[in-house]
Parts: C-alpha cells; structure tokens; sequence
C-alpha cells in the first residue's frame, strides 16, 4: 500500500545532514542537549516531547517518544494523562480566542 | 569472551514457578517437572566447601517452590560470605514461608527481587493478574523483618525488567523514579535496583516473533552495544549449575542448554574452577547483557 510516511524512515533522519552538514550538526547537537538530564528528568522531557508530539500531529515523534517514554520507565496510564494536557491546550487556545469572539461580537452588537 | 576469577556459584533449583512471566527465559511455570533434588544439592554444598566462592546465589523458576531450599540455603551459607536469593515476591507469600523469611532474615540474605513496574497494569502484563498487589505486601513484609533499613545489614535489591520488546532505561534514574514511588504510595524501602534488558530466548522470544518484534528488538540490542559492560559481564566470573547438575556460563545458557565453555559437564566432574583466561560459550542472545549498563 503506498503511503506518505513509513516507519523505517525514521531511522534515516540522520541523513538530513547531507545536504547542509553544518547546519544539522547545530541541530542535533542542541536537540542532544536540550533532551540530556537537566532541572527535568530524561522521563519528564520524554512525556514533554510526546505531548507536543500530538499537539504537532507528527508520526515519526510520536513513535520515537513512545519508546522513549516507556524505555525511561513511564506507561500507557502516565503518557495518555500527557496526550491529554496537549489536547486541553490546544482545545483551550481555540476556546480562549473566544474572547476575541465576544469583543469583537460585543462592540458591533446592540 | 573469556572468563576471570570464579567467583560466583548460581544454583539453579529448577523450572518450577508460581508464575508464568511472559519474558521468562526458562519458560518456568506451575507444570514443570524439573526440580533439583536433595541428592543434588548436597553434591553442591560439598562443591561450595572446596572451593572458595564469595557469592552463592540462588534462583529458579520460584527457588520457594523447591522443597529443599532450606536445607540448601543452611548448607551452603557457611560456605560462602554473601548469599543470594532471587526472588519473583509472589511466591513469598503465605504462613508456609514464614520459615523461609526467618532463615534469610537469620542468614542475612541478600534478597534479589523481580518488580518490572510500579505501575500495576504494566507490571501485571508481564508477571499475571494479581501479581502487582501480592509483591507490594510482600515487600512491605521485608521492610518490616529489617530489609532495606540502615543498620540491619539486611539487603533488599530490585530487578527490573522493561515490560516489553524496549530497552531499559538508565539504571540510577529508574532506580531515583522506583525509589520515589515506592516510599510516598507505600512506604517501601530498597537497596539497589537492577535495570536488565530481556533476554530474546524463550517466552520472550516466542513472543518477539509473534508480535513482530524480533528484527526491530535485535537490532536495539546490537545498536545497544556498550564494550564498557563486556568487563562485568556475569559469565566471566560465574559458574551455573543447572536442576539436574550440569554445568553452564550463565542462567541463559543453561536455559539454551549451551554447556560450560562448550563441553558438557557435571558438577561432580568439577575439580577445579574454570581457569582465568577460559572460554565462554556464547550466542547471538548474548547482546542483551551487552546492552547499555550491561547484566551482572
């Protein structure tokens, strides 16, 4: 079946680099450093990435990140709490600009 | 690979188990018949009197399930400074082993225990429905016969392993999360805790095929490969005997049925302990105790 995304890609990220070598060895490095062991714990960054890894709709994250949660001792129960906080933020910042909605609604309105 | 000093004997008292683990490397479980018998065992304490081993370490299937432990813990324990018993907890369970519970406390045995999770439906997908509770109790048992707490010398470790085809975590932040949870929702108290990846042998492997997981788990445990765990591998200071007395490298080479440096022997053929230098049987299963913070 053809499709646009395959599982095995993900292992070819890497290959990014070879068009623009410099540029994806900033890259890497900061993401390295952004998801090495800080304030946060490895987990906790972990469950981040996978929250935003829904918010941002992309197959290759949430797949990477579901190994990663589960192989830095996290579960089904704790990384579907975290899907749930991206929902809730992105349902909310629709739902806030409602107040927008209602400025706008209140000034032309009788 | 080669071998280093001896230094452990690991007894394995057989394939019989209370449980039936989905990651079990011996496929242990409530129906199997292999169960090391007396004659047996005392043919190991004689082999522990000869030779001077600094851990004895025993472990199963359930080593409780063997009507002998006790006779074998007693034996062996003069022989020895430091005494193992590898434990899945659920097995623990019950007025039938208060003896048993004594006798480490008396021995001061080192308890090794299996706790995959602490999370209770992860834990249950690889150990069985009731499974989680039963260890929580029982943990909290030893904490109350002195384990884990300073002073006693009573040393309570945990084992993890992941509850699926990943690899395990980094060991000091699993055991920083285990040991957090643990004490605030049930007041539980350990040592060290053990991060192993499993073994692709046995029910493990049955269900890496099964699940489609084989290839893409293979290659994390090659992809995995740190030569820094090649040094404290187990196998190069261990000598397994198996229930029926034969000999083996390693736990999962007696679960493979690949004997001791690749020739078939009994303990009662022991009369010295494989030499410094000697070479270890090994197999492609082999990268799990390579992976990350190595198998000890």
């Amino acid at each position: 079946m053809e499709t646009y995304y395959q599982p095995d890609d993900l292992q070819k990220f890497g290959e990014i680099a070879e068009g623009a070598p410099d540029l994806a060895k900033k890259f890497f490095d900061y993401y390295n450093a952004v998801f090495a062991e800080g304030e946060l714990t490895e987990r906790e960054k972990s469950l981040i990435a996978l929250a935003v890894a829904h918010a941002v709709q992309c197959p290759y994250c949430i797949d990477a990140y579901t190994k990663s949660c589960l192989e830095k001792g996290s579960n089904k129960a704790e990384m579907t709490e975290a899907i749930h906080v991206a929902t809730a933020i992105r349902g909310g910042a629709s739902l806030v600009h409602g107040v927008q909605m209602r400025n706008v609604a209140g000034k032309l309105s009788l | 690979m080669r071998r280093t000093r001896a230094q452990t004997l690991q007894v394995n008292v057989g394939r019989l188990c209370n449980l039936s683990c989905r990651h079990c490397h011996l496929e242990a479980g409530p129906a199997r018949p292999e169960i090391m018998t007396w004659e047996t065992m005392a043919q190991i304490i004689d082999c522990a009197s000869r030779f001077s081993f600094s851990t004895i370490d025993i472990t199963g299937g359930a080593p409780e399930m063997n009507p002998h432990l006790l006779e074998l813990m007693e034996g062996v324990s003069k022989h020895a400074p430091r005494l193992i018993l590898r434990s899945n907890l659920v097995a623990m369970q019950g007025e039938q082993q208060e003896a048993l519970l004594e006798l480490c406390r008396r021995l001061r045995v080192v308890i090794v225990a299996s706790l995959p999770a602490i999370n209770e439906s992860q834990a249950e997908s690889q150990r069985g429905a009731g499974s989680f509770q039963a260890s929580i109790a029982i943990l909290r048992r030893l904490n109350d016969l002195g384990y884990a707490h300073d002073g006693t010398g009573l040393e309570l470790n945990l084992v993890s392993n992941p509850t699926g085809a990943f690899m395990p975590g980094g060991q000091q932040a699993l055991e920083a999360r285990f040991r957090q949870v643990l004490r605030q929702k049930w007041e539980i108290l350990f040592n060290h805790l053990f991060s192993f990846a499993n073994v692709p042998i046995g029910r493990f492997k049955r269900w890496l095929d099964s699940s489609g997981n084989y290839d893409g788990y293979m290659a994390s445990l090659a992809g995995n490969f740190n030569p820094c765990a090649l040094n404290g591998v187990m196998c190069r200071s261990l000598v397994s005997v198996g229930w029926d007395g034969f000999l083996y490298d390693c736990d999962f080479n007696l679960a493979l049925d690949l004997p001791m440096g690749g020739t078939r022997r009994h303990l009662t053929e022991l009369t010295q302990l494989p030499e410094a230098g000697a070479v270890i049987a090994v197999s492609d299963h082999c990268y799990a105790c390579t992976a990350g913070a190595g198998f000890t």
